[in-house]
């Protein structure tokens, strides 16, 4: 299916198909003796309505192999599909456009434009791409993100986490096939850290949205569905349903 | 899309403006130019049409010689006055009535000539008597002159220095100064000035008798009977005019000379828009570099757009619009700023020594429409690589920390294309400057695009010269600033296209005005010499501004002197041989012994031996017509009669101009052939020489010749150069908006750093450093960055000077040091000036918000 047909189809995948599907991903930055292995084959996939998180000590490779995910860098070996699109040898037009249908991000800094108020920032994905947003979805989204009192406010005018709400809601605005979230919550305070990932749990409860979370803290990752360990570059333990102490305890062999 | 640019262009709105303001000047420049010269032209046009409103056909003098006639000594010869007998006979005319118009200067009560500012001193005759119905003229007071002793001036003149009905004023026409009543105060056509024209008005019989007109005439008015139409009359009377007569209907008459004035406006109008061009230019190269810059910082908003979904197509076209916005803006505003330029620039050519005619300010919708599209389209193509670049800003840049524009696929060769492009440029230049049989237009554009490819060039390789550059002329900072200075040259240095870029702005300007000043020191050297060479007389009696040509009354005033040996002067006028225009002097016997030339063919005894039908001629002249000594010429007259002359020398002219025209005759047979024999020039030898006692004698004999003064050798030649002066200085202010443009160039870029760099500064700050360390660091970074303008611009300004020097056979060449040193300390006190407001803000900032500032 070729990605401009597949630009008016607003029908989510069912629950459970396969969404992201990743194999033997390997990513070598530099060349000669100063390269760097950051990703050693990486596989994996991800379905419909998961939030997956994505653990490992720093430098292991977590925001290398999300970049390659969301198709903002090139694998040095290996393929990447999304909604069953291979994204590894799409231009630079495609994958834009792929982007606009299927793709979601909420950055650590946010990544606000400083000139527009709360609704265009939301809204902003689908002005670019010269829709009309949905009234409803809109205000749902103002709703449940606490965010209907700040519509006019400018991100010079919000809080951190506020900042952060407006980022999420321009996120799923769209509906993307896949939102990911890169350690969302680095920024923030514990307190609306917490408010933040509630807000994140929330949307796949709710909407069935499908997340892929890189995060650094142990709380985060417990609200996931399944937590993938990363390592020197390779996937070296799942956990699903993990409990703080889990997590804790497999973080700490790894970073030993 | 669309509006996040507009919201951003608003959110960032001392930028825009910024930006906007190189382009502002540059637009100004163009719409003023077009104000002042259609207003100039309406004024005219005004003018011609009440001059010639009742009038069906006009006669008037032509010169069998010249189309056009401008200055005094090349007035046409008037024809009989019998003449108008013979019209008023024919069938067709119903009335014609005769008049006389020549020039003549009002004289204050100062003694001094009232100046017209370049303008013409115009004179013309009434019929006080007659109904006034061809009279183009309207009294505001008073009545017609009348009688030998009663002038008219014109209003501006009345109303400027004071001069009302019954007060008395005097006038030159062809012999000394003679006074006169005021009998009225005239006004022409709807202007209540002909720029810095005087006016004076005789009675017929009066004018007649002052221009030595008696029983001549220089126009006839004509009214046709009922029925007749113009063009009958015109046919009615042609066949019975003498040769240097002409006859236009009214309408064509009118016509006619709109023409002519047209054409003399188009020359100042193209020669104004050059400047408007090269303002542009160089607002070009500001709006790039600012925009590069602001792109550079918008790095992560342009990525996060990307990631959001933003084709690289969308990126482009809202840079493109943004610099769209901002064109418009700036050609908005400059378009009605031309409007106050329009009277800046009017100033100008007034203090200058040019005045010209104004009436109602002239807002012409080609104005309007060629502002906003020239404006707007460069701000747009300045934008074009900035956007470009914009557009390969990656979608991962919203994750990485930096704001580095991705460098171009061609960077690699960037030298090399540089080099390209010079060469490239220097070869079009030469084509232009010495490739024969291409048309002057051709030429110039040639020229043009040459210099503007020399200019784009050099900022292409720029580039790699500002390290080495800002690290040498850095130096002086790092010595007196200490660490500011050292940092100073550091942040030149950080990122050397951006340095390039700002510098490259200023070096247009100063290229530029190196240009200049190297031709024209050049000219002023091979005119000093040749005035050493050629100048053997102790005193020089020229106009009191210089170049007028002047009657020879005044010359003749002087022969009296006690103590006078020689008075010869150089008459000139215009004459036709071999099909083609000439100019003619004639020279009195004794010529040489105030001016030697060097003998071709003959000796210094030639002047002398001319005779009623001798001539001696230039010898590139003689060259090209294959003459020599006793040779015969064939010269035509502007009255229209044929002189056979007999050559009897050759000279050879020195480099610096001849003093003489192509073919000379003897000052008897020239003031027989031309009806107001002038002089340009004239030279006195006294015994004792130049004395202040021999000074004050002849002083004393011109005191009723204030159009005339004398000068010793050395002032004649310092007044001879302000000449070249003033048009020097002309040019240094015209290209002064390039240079103001340039400097907000620095503006902006200093600017545009010290807040990319806030979170540094606010580092600096926190480590200790004072505000006035601050402002001292941006000041010498300024500084730096204006001396490699200046390193950058005097150099190609030399060779832009060598390349069209060659071409001109500019006969002497000199660098004019004193004048480039003060150009450089010109260009570090702009610096500093374009460092006050980025450095104020620099200074101000709060170290605690700055270091938070993301
Ligand atoms: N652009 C790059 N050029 C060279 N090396 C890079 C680049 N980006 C990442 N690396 C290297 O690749 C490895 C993985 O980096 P990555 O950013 O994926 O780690 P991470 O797990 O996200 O770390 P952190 O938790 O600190 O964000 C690291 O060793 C890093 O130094
Ligand atoms: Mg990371």
């Amino acid at each position: 299916m070729s990605v401009a047909e597949d630009q008016n189809t607003t029908q989510r995948p069912a629950s459970g198909d396969v969404v992201v599907a990743a194999h033997d991903l390997t990513r070598r930055y530099g060349d000669g003796d100063t390269a760097v292995d950051a990703l050693r084959g990486v596989s994996l996939d991800v379905r419909a309505g998961e939030l997956v998180a994505v653990m490992g000590p720093s430098g292991s490779g977590k925001s290398t192999l999300m970049h390659i995910l969301a198709g903002l860098d090139k694998p040095t070996t290996g393929t990447v599909e999304i909604a069953g699109t291979e994204i590894t040898k799409l231009d630079d037009q495609e994958l834009t456009k792929l982007r606009r249908t299927h793709i979601g991000f909420v950055f650590q800094f946010f990544n606000l434009l400083p000139m527009l108020d709360t609704e265009e920032n939301i809204v902003l994905p689908l002005s670019i791409a010269g829709e009309k947003p949905d009234k409803a979805w809109l205000d749902e989204l103002l709703d449940k993100t606490g965010l209907a009192k700040r519509r006019t406010h400018r991100p010079s005018e919000l809080s951190g986490g506020e900042q952060q709400r407006v980022a999420i809601s321009r996120a799923l605005i769209t509906r993307p096939t896949i939102l990911f979230a890169d350690e969302p919550t680095g920024n923030l305070d514990s307190k609306t850290g917490g408010e933040i990932l509630d807000l994140i749990r929330d949307s796949v409860n709710a909407y069935g949205q499908t997340i892929v979370m890189v995060t650094h803290e142990s709380r985060a990752a417990v609200i996931a569905d399944r937590i993938l360990f990363i390592a020197d570059g390779l996937i070296v333990k799942e956990l699903k349903g993990a409990s703080t102490e889990d997590v804790l305890t497999v973080m700490s062999t790894l970073s030993s | 899309m669309t509006r996040v640019a507009l919201k951003g262009l608003l959110g960032r709105k001392l930028r825009a403006i910024l930006t906007a303001v190189a382009i502002v000047l540059g637009v100004a420049m163009i719409s003023g130019t077009y104000v002042l010269t259609d207003t100039i032209k309406a004024a005219f046009g005004t003018v011609f049409t009440t001059v010639y409103k009742n009038t069906d056909a006009v006669i008037s003098s032509k010169s069998v010689v010249l189309k056009n006639q401008s200055n005094s000594s090349n007035l046409p010869p008037s024809f009989p006055e019998s003449l108008l007998a013979k019209v008023q006979k024919l069938p067709g005319v119903a009335e014609a009535e005769g008049g006389i118009s020549d020039f003549a200067y009002l004289v204050g009560r100062d003694g001094k000539v009232i100046s017209g500012h370049g303008a013409p001193p115009l004179a013309f005759s009434v019929h006080p008597h007659g109904d006034q119905h061809f009279n183009p003229l309207t009294l505001v007071s008073g009545t017609w002159a009348s009688g030998p002793h009663q002038v008219d001036i014109d209003a501006h003149t009345a109303s400027k220095d004071h001069y009302s009905v019954g007060q008395s004023i005097g006038v030159i026409a062809r012999g000394p100064v003679e006074q006169f009543r005021i009998a009225g105060i005239v006004k022409i056509g709807g202007v209540s000035s002909l720029g810095g024209a005087t006016m004076a008005i005789f009675d017929f019989p009066t004018a007649q008798r002052l221009f030595n007109k008696v029983g001549k005439l220089d126009a006839i008015d004509v009214a046709a009977k009922h029925g007749v139409t113009p063009t009958q009359l015109v046919r009615e009377i042609a066949p019975i005019l003498p040769r240097n007569a002409q006859v236009r209907t009214g309408t064509a008459q009118a016509k006619q000379a709109t023409k002519d004035t047209n054409s003399f406006l188009s020359i100042i109008n193209d020669f104004l828009l050059a400047f408007g061009g090269v303002a542009l230019f160089v607002g070009a190269f500001v709006i790039a570099n600012t925009l590069s810059i602001t792109i550079a910082q918008r790095t992560r908003e342009l990525a996060t757009l990307r990631t959001l979904g933003a084709t690289r197509r969308q990126v482009l076209r809202s840079v493109l619009l943004e610099a769209f916005v901002i064109g418009t803006f700036a050609s908005v505003t400059g378009l009605f700023l031309g409007l106050a330029l329009a009277k800046g620039l009017n100033s100008l050519f007034v203090s200058f020594g040019i005045d010209l005619p104004q009436a109602g300010t002239v807002f012409a919708t080609r104005t309007i429409v060629v502002a906003l599209l020239v404006g707007t389209l460069i701000t747009v193509i300045a934008a074009l690589r900035p956007a470009f670049r914009a557009t390969r800003v990656p979608p991962i840049s919203a994750v990485r920390e930096g704001a580095v524009l991705p460098v171009s696929r061609f960077a690699r060769f960037s030298a090399a294309a540089a080099l390209t492009t010079i060469a490239g440029a220097i070869a079009l230049m030469l084509v232009g400057l010495f490739v024969g049989g291409i048309s002057t237009t051709d030429r110039l554009l040639a020229i043009g695009i040459g210099a503007a490819a020399i200019f784009l060039g050099v900022a292409m390789l720029a580039k790699t010269l500002v390290p080495p550059l800002a690290s040498f002329l850095g130096w002086p900072a790092t010595r007196l600033g200490g660490a500011a200075g050292a940092l100073a040259r550091g942040n030149a240095m950080r990122n050397p296209q951006r340095t390039a870029s700002t510098a490259s702005a200023l070096m247009i300007g100063l290229a530029l005005v190196t240009l200049v000043s190297v031709l024209a020191s050049g000219l002023k050297t091979t005119f000093e010499n040749s005035v050493n060479s050629l100048f053997k007389g102790d005193y020089a009696l020229t106009a009191t501004d210089n170049f007028s040509p002047i009657s020879i009354a005044s010359a003749n005033a002087l022969t009296k002197v006690p103590g006078v040996t020689v008075v010869s002067g150089v008459r000139a006028g215009d004459g036709k041989a071999y099909g083609k225009r000439i100019g003619v002097t004639g020279v009195a016997p004794d010529i040489s012994k105030v001016i030697t030339v060097k003998w071709y063919e003959g000796s210094q005894a030639v002047p002398g031996e001319l005779g009623d039908s001798g001539a001696f001629v230039s010898k590139d002249y003689a060259k090209s017509h294959h003459l020599e000594s006793g040779s015969s010429i064939d010269v035509l007259t502007p009255a229209g009669k044929t002189m056979h002359l007999r050559i009897k020398g050759i000279f050879s002219p020195p480099k610096g101009g001849s003093p003489y025209g192509d073919v000379t005759i003897s000052t008897t047979r020239f003031d027989a052939e031309y009806q107001n024999p002038e002089n340009v020039y004239t030279f006195v030898d006294m015994t004792g020489g130049v004395t202040p006692a021999n000074t004050a004698r002849l002083n004393a004999a011109l005191k009723s010749f204030p159009e005339a003064k004398i000068a010793s050798e050395s002032q004649f030649k310092k007044n001879q150069e302000q000449g070249i002066d003033t048009l020097l200085n002309l040019l240094y202010v015209l290209l002064s908006l390039s240079i103001i443009i340039s400097l907000f160039g620095i503006v902006n870029t200093l600017v545009l750093t010290v807040f990319e760099r806030t979170r540094e500064l606010g580092m600096l700050r926190a480590v200790g450093m004072t505000r006035r360390q601050v402002r001292r660091m941006i000041r010498y970074e300024s500084i730096i960055t204006a001396l490699i303008g200046a390193a950058l611009g005097i150099p190609v300004g030399i060779v832009l000077a060598v390349m069209v020097g060659q071409a001109i056979k500019y006969p002497a060449f000199t660098i004019p040091v004193g004048t480039l040193v003060v150009f450089v300390i010109a260009a570090v006190l702009a610096g500093i000036v374009a460092a006050i407001f980025p450095a104020r803000r620099a200074g101000r900032l709060n170290v605690l918000a700055a270091l938070q500032y993301e």
